[in-house]
């Protein structure tokens, strides 16, 4: 099982903003959720994958190759859906895909057609009067036409209703029946991703809290509610942001059997969803 | 084969794959050299993530229930019929010791849970 995508101690330095010592890699046939609240940093990592901004230090290679001195070649492979589509506003849809089709060798106009079909997506009308929606289908479709062998998503799902954000899913899923296709897939909203991702990497405040495979994510942390006269500085150890009301408390830990050890049957231990997670660690990071 | 995953399931979902399989494979609803769904087809249809699926069948592999043969995909392994009716009867063993100690916590005495046991058993035919 080898990489297609292998980011190591990335670094992008905005001054007020930094990503810092970025490292995770995505092994072939699997689909990674990146995961994180607005600001985190996603975006700006994504961006440093597509080399559409200068990094400051670190590495990244794509399909095993170093992504600026082959940019070219890795970005054919690439199927790309940026969270804020930016085509000529004044043109149609056949008119975006006749002008940007001929930058990939491998593209399938009966794909195309097929996908165009599925959204419901009109050929004729301007980009400008697309909703937000029709805008995102219209990447979805077009970055899914060339045959792609890495996809990569930065918020795909936002501006989507529920129904078509769960077509994508479905679409996402028979792309993965082919194991050499691989998927990354950035979002907020992780209840899309939640069932379907392999792996989760998710960043906060610029840094990499966790990239690991989902399932042992979601086997180590858990939340954890109880009453308050159980919460001292030896029980505050094992959590990662809490949330205490007047009749108890609510906190993320995640190291689920530590607790069970220390704390037993006096707990209720529910499982902790991505969103929790999210939530509860995004505190930790205010709040320590 | 029916597969149901259950989101309100205390049970990692590989394991409620795998459980479910291997109750079927037990019950003899799935037989000996049936071969099961590819990795990646089960995933898609269950919507769940591949390396899940992947686990669900390394647990039966491990178990003896299901055969990988490389290529081909996975089949239902060969069953000592000894070994299965062992293993059913380690099913219903697990069941039961649930019973008891739901009883002892309940404060329903052996003799309480020996009758209600009968009066099941009867109605079930």
């Amino acid at each position: 099982m080898h990489n297609v995508l292998e980011i190591k101690n990335l670094r992008k330095d905005y001054g007020d903003f930094c990503l810092d010592d970025i490292s995770f890699s995505l092994p072939e046939g699997f689909i990674m959720g990146l995961i994180g609240p607005n600001g985190a940093g996603k975006t700006t990592t994504i961006k440093l994958i597509m080399n559409l901004i200068m990094k400051n230090g670190g590495s990244i290679k794509i399909f095993g190759k170093e992504h600026i001195a082959h940019e070219v070649e890795i970005k054919s492979r690439i199927g790309f859906v940026y969270d804020n589509p930016n085509y000529y506003e004044h043109l149609n849809l056949r008119q975006v895909k006749n002008i940007i089709a001929p930058f990939y060798k491998d593209w399938d106009e009966a794909i195309f057609r097929e996908l165009v079909d599925k959204f419901q997506l009109p050929l004729k009308k301007i980009l400008k009067k697309f909703s937000r929606g029709m805008v995102m289908k219209s990447a979805i479709a077009i970055a899914l036409s060339h045959h792609a062998d890495l996809i990569i998503m930065d918020e795909p799902t936002s501006g989507l209703d529920p129904i078509f954000r769960r077509e994508l899913l479905d679409l996402l899923y028979e792309l993965l029946q082919n194991e050499k296709k691989s998927i990354l897939f950035s979002t907020h909203i992780t209840s899309d991703i939640e069932r379907i991702a392999d792996y989760i990497t998710f960043i906060l405040g610029g840094k990499i809290i966790f990239s690991t495979r989902k399932d042992e994510v979601l086997e180590n942390y858990a939340i954890i509610k109880g009453g308050k006269e159980l919460l001292n500085e030896e029980t505050k150890r094992f959590f990662r942001g809490m949330r205490i009301s007047e009749y108890g408390f609510e906190a993320l830990t995640d190291n689920v059997d530590n607790i069970k050890k220390a704390l037993g049957s006096d707990i209720v231990i529910d499982k902790a969803t991505l969103e929790d997670i999210m939530y509860f660690s995004n505190m930790k990071d205010h709040h320590a | 084969m029916k597969i149901i995953i259950s989101n309100a399931s205390q049970d990692p979902i590989y394991e409620q794959v795998s459980k479910q399989i291997k109750a079927q494979i037990i019950s003899g609803e799935l037989n000996e050299g049936d071969p099961l769904p590819s990795i990646r087809k089960l995933a898609k249809e269950l919507q769940i993530s591949v390396i899940t699926t992947k686990r669900a069948y390394e647990e039966l592999e491990k178990e003896g229930f299901i055969d990988t043969v490389g290529g081909k995909g996975c089949f239902v392994a060969m069953q000592n019929k000894e070994l299965l009716k062992e293993k059913k009867m380690k099913t219903i063993e697990e069941h039961l010791s649930d019973v008891v100690s739901d009883a002892k916590k309940l404060g329903v005495n052996f003799k309480e849970l020996k009758e209600m046991l009968s009066i099941l058993f009867n109605e079930e035919g």
